[in-house]
């Protein structure tokens, strides 16, 4: 069976990348019979020269356009290979094919027209394809039929575009001198050049190698889906996704970030299943979809990433440093949210900074860095509203990448440089050690909820001084007692002379000089509660906003219910509900109760 | 039982093709598979049986024209039995009961397929002709209350098939009136699709876009799934490449009996200068390509 690889075709538009294809398909003879005979024919009939180009405008659109629009695949094989070779336009307004075409690519022959030299696009896709993460590059002298064969012209424009891509860190494997009109060095020799003794471009895509995944990266497996069929009598529940990097085995203990939470893999799935049990796999590698189920039913989402104990974690981080290139019409700017993408994970995001916008095209600086426009590259600053999982892009390629979407669409792409802090960074380190280093009972999250018929929760209730925060919160804690829940009531100061004594200093607030660690604290204390299988109900005064994402970073996904009592006036936090001065307790405690009930948190058993 | 032998190059395909059907039914509310009974779509039915671990979490959509080779239907209903599916058909009535059809003689073969296909599949997609489920309690087609338009459909065409299915995307977005913006289509690079999409609009998603011919009938052998028996030679020298209605296709000179056969018969270049969609006689009336048919919403 032969190998099979994608090449893609990109360069300049005119500078003749059809015509290559087109010759290579006639010369392998790899064109369905009678197609060049019919193209010649409808030339003469149209009074047009006949082109290798119109072999592939299999479109009528094209045809009339005369420049390619999107990507075609072309398929063609050798003696060694099965190639597709994806034509990419080399028109700036296509620029966005170009990048679909390119990335579905292991190796690449840009295409450079010995008569117009080295040209906006010439270098604007060799930057591409190093964005992109092609690495395997010929660079093809077309149209040399034009410029007498010279090998002056050839060595000058080798000369120019090798310095133009070391420029950016990368490197062509070759250059090579072709016609593809008159088929010189294409797939055999021709008569043209006999000062040049490289390879035909046939020869060096059989000789571009398909290296195996890099063995030596940590596991990583972005959550696609996790899967329950229950309506089909399927009572497995599935992680699903594919493996960007490394080796999963049964027994492994992964780690799923952005929370930390580990657990140890119990099997690995397959269909159909194997009918004898030495043939179900025990591992899985990089590139491989897999199903994987857990000794521990963790609460898991589409969008973790799921690393293994002991190899390099991933980061995780809500500001980062990338470079990016922008394909939309509308400008990425600071001024409106877009969606980031790594991987599974899809965060609201918005741009921080530009420290640099580029021209593609030049590499030249550009002024007045306020917006990315349309086909400009910029290295700049993201900022997401959640903590995102993801590598820098030279540690791992695939989860170093991201794209990012606005108005529905993938509007731009890049890679990331560097995992930036923010003000909950510290928070997220302790927490995620906290999960890591936790001692696990072998009592289960699901047991305790289907034990006590409720999942825990923190009920904050919070407001301006003296409105009534505390008589809602116990009356409450009361009113779920009394019907058998377990909760327990928590003002936020009592905390401040037994777990947080270590804070105070005399003729000092802790609560104002160590806020942010009183927090934690809390928080820390809350989530024992919760790990507990408790309904915590407690009180803090005019918790801000900033308060909020604090306790929601240590708490993870417990749900936290947060209630607003009293006078509504100047709210520092966005509550989920009301007891606003004129309601009675009463009645404001059945409100916060129907709200648990309808979020599940307390429910019949 | 040894190890079953999986080449490379098909597990490469296989991967891609699973991931974008979990990320299509990750993204999308609504979302169906066609499935022409054809060997493309059902090795398509077959991934998304390796994807979801045995199961089809999403309904089988296949348009009925009534003039499809009997063989395909009982197939078609046999494995819905078998493996459990959520089958939905959909057809143009009025077309039929008019007699607008190239069989009655009353309209060209493009007309044709716009009317018992592309119409069709487009009502029948947004739910504003009549869908009919397979009840697998009386093994009859009832009428489907599920009326919702579909906003994510998988449809199994691949890019070596014809001109402008080359330039297809996995996830091709089609807007309202389900016609297709080749110019202007969205970029998709690395593992990243279109899986995003406003109110209205709907997403074609293509899992096989990559595959050949040969490939499809590679991993038929090495997975062993059941194909109908109108691709292979029963005795006269003449099997299906391509199926389709029965009056607009006609088999091919091929004494070719199995799978193997099949394999040999491409791999031996017989058929390589032979359009694999040469039995299908709407493509030459749509002037050598599907691209007329395809812009309306045709697969």
């Amino acid at each position: 069976m032969k190998q099979q690889m994608n090449i893609v075709i990109v360069g300049h538009v005119d500078h003749g990348k059809s015509t290559v294809i087109g010759r290579l398909l006639a010369d392998t003879d790899s064109l369905p019979k009678g197609k060049l005979q019919q193209i010649r024919d409808l030339c003469e009939r149209t009074s047009k020269p006949f082109e290798y180009a119109f072999l592939l405008d299999a479109l009528k659109d094209e045809q009339s356009q005369g420049i390619t629009i999107d990507s075609a695949r072309v398929f063609f094989k050798t003696e060694k290979r099965h190639y597709i070779i994806i034509d990419a336009p080399g028109h700036i307004e296509f620029l966005k094919n170009m990048i679909t075409g390119a990335s579905r690519a292991e190796a690449a022959l840009l295409v450079i027209d010995a008569n117009e030299g080295v040209q906006e696009n010439s270098r604007r896709h060799g930057y591409m394809l190093g964005m992109l993460g092609i690495r395997k590059i010929a660079v093809l002298v077309n149209k040399m039929d034009l410029v007498g064969y010279s090998q002056q012209v050839f060595e000058r424009i080798r000369s120019e575009y090798s310095e133009f891509l070391s420029g950016i860190g990368l490197e062509a494997e070759l250059f090579i001198p072709v016609s593809g009109m008159a088929g010189d060095n294409v797939a055999g020799f021709g008569e043209g050049m006999p000062w040049y003794d490289g390879k035909t471009v046939l020869q060096t895509l059989d000789d571009f190698e398909v290296l195996p995944p890099d063995e030596s990266l940590p596991f990583r497996l972005p959550v696609q889906d996790v899967y329950k069929f229950t309506r089909f009598g399927d009572s497995r529940r599935i992680i699903a996704g594919t493996i960007t990097s490394g080796r999963v085995r049964v027994g492994d203990k992964v780690v799923f970030f952005p929370s930390g939470k580990r657990t140890t893999v119990q099997s690995l799935q397959t269909f159909p299943v194997p009918e004898s049990p030495a043939d179900i796999p025990g591992s899985e590698i990089s590139g491989n979809p897999v199903g994987i189920t857990l000794e521990e039913q963790l609460y898991v989402t589409r969008g973790d990433m799921v690393a293994i104990e002991g190899e390099a974690n991933p980061k995780v981080a809500t500001r980062l440093k990338v470079s990016l290139f922008w394909l939309a019409r509308k400008s990425l700017s600071s001024s409106r949210d877009v969606l980031l993408r790594i991987g599974t994970c899809k965060v609201r995001a918005r741009l921080e900074q530009i420290n640099r916008l580029i021209d593609a095209s030049n590499l030249e600086a550009l002024a007045s860095p306020e917006e990315v426009k349309r086909h400009d590259v910029a290295e700049c600053v993201l900022q997401c509203d959640q903590p995102i999982a993801f590598d820098l892009s030279v540690d791992n390629a695939e989860t170093g990448r991201f794209v990012i979407i606005d108005d529905y669409e993938i509007a731009g792409g890049g890679i990331i440089q560097e995992a930036l802090e923010d003000d909950q960074s510290w928070l997220r380190d302790k927490v995620m050690t906290r999960n890591i280093k936790w001692e696990k009972s072998a009592i289960g999250r699901l047991q305790r909820a289907e034990h006590y018929c409720q999942r825990a929760a923190l009920v904050l209730v919070t407001g301006h001084e003296d409105s009534r925060k505390k008589e809602v919160a116990k009356a409450l804690e009361a009113d779920l007692f009394s019907h058998g829940r377990l909760t327990y009531y928590l003002g936020i100061g009592s905390l401040l002379y037994g777990v947080d004594a270590d804070l105070k200093t005399p003729g000092s607030d802790s609560r104002v000089e160590h806020r942010d660690e009183h927090l934690r604290r809390f928080a820390e204390v809350a989530h024992l509660f919760l790990d507990s299988g408790m309904i915590l109900v407690a009180t803090a005064i005019d918790l801000s906003q900033h308060d909020l994402e604090m306790i929601r970073t240590v708490l993870q996904r417990h749900p936290v219910l947060v209630v607003w009592s009293g006078d509504q006036s100047g709210m520092p936090v966005s509550a989920d509900t009301e007891v606003p001065a004129q309601l009675n307790v009463e009645d404001g405690v059945a409100h916060v109760k129907s709200l648990l009930q309808e979020q599940g948190i307390i429910f019949k058993g | 039982m040894t190890t079953k032998r999986t080449f490379p190059h098909l597990k490469r395909l296989e991967n891609i093709s699973i991931h974008i059907l979990r990320e299509a039914y990750a993204s999308f509310g609504n979302l169906c598979m066609l499935w022409s009974i054809g060997k493309d779509s059902t090795v398509m039915l077959w991934l998304a049986r390796k994807a979801f671990y045995g199961h089809v979490p999403f309904p089988l959509v296949h348009i009925d024209t009534h003039y499809k080779i009997p063989e395909m239907i009982s197939y078609r209903d046999r494995l819905t039995k078998e493996w459990g599916l959520t089958m939905v058909v959909g057809e143009n009535a009025s077309a039929l009961d008019q007699k607008e059809t190239f069989p009655d003689g009353n309209v060209d073969r493009i007309t044709c397929c716009r009317n018992l296909k592309t119409q069709a599949l487009v009502h029948t997609l947004d739910g504003s002709w009549p869908r009919y489920r397979f009840n697998h309690k009386t093994g009859e087609y009832d009428l489907d209350r599920n009326n919702e338009p579909y906003t994510g459909v998988i449809a199994g065409v691949r890019a070596d098939e014809e001109g402008s299915r080359s330039k297809e995307r996995y996830f091709s977005a089609r807007n309202r009136a389900a016609t297709w913006d080749i110019a202007d289509q969205p970029p998709e690079f690395w593992s990243y699709y279109k899986t995003d999409f406003a109110p209205g609009t709907h997403v074609r998603i293509h899992p096989l876009l990559d595959w050949t011919e040969l490939n499809i009938w590679e991993y038929i052998r090495q997975e062993e799934i059941p194909t109908v028996s109108l691709y292979y030679d029963q005795g006269d020298g003449k099997r299906y490449r391509s199926l389709g209605c029965q009056p607009c296709t006609t088999p091919i000179d091929s004494t070719s009996k199995t799978v193997d056969d099949i394999i040999d018969e491409l791999q031996s270049g017989q058929l390589s200068n032979i359009a694999e969609r040469s039995g299908r006689a709407q493509d030459k009336d749509d002037g050598g390509g599907l691209e007329t048919l395809r812009r309306d919403g045709y697969m």
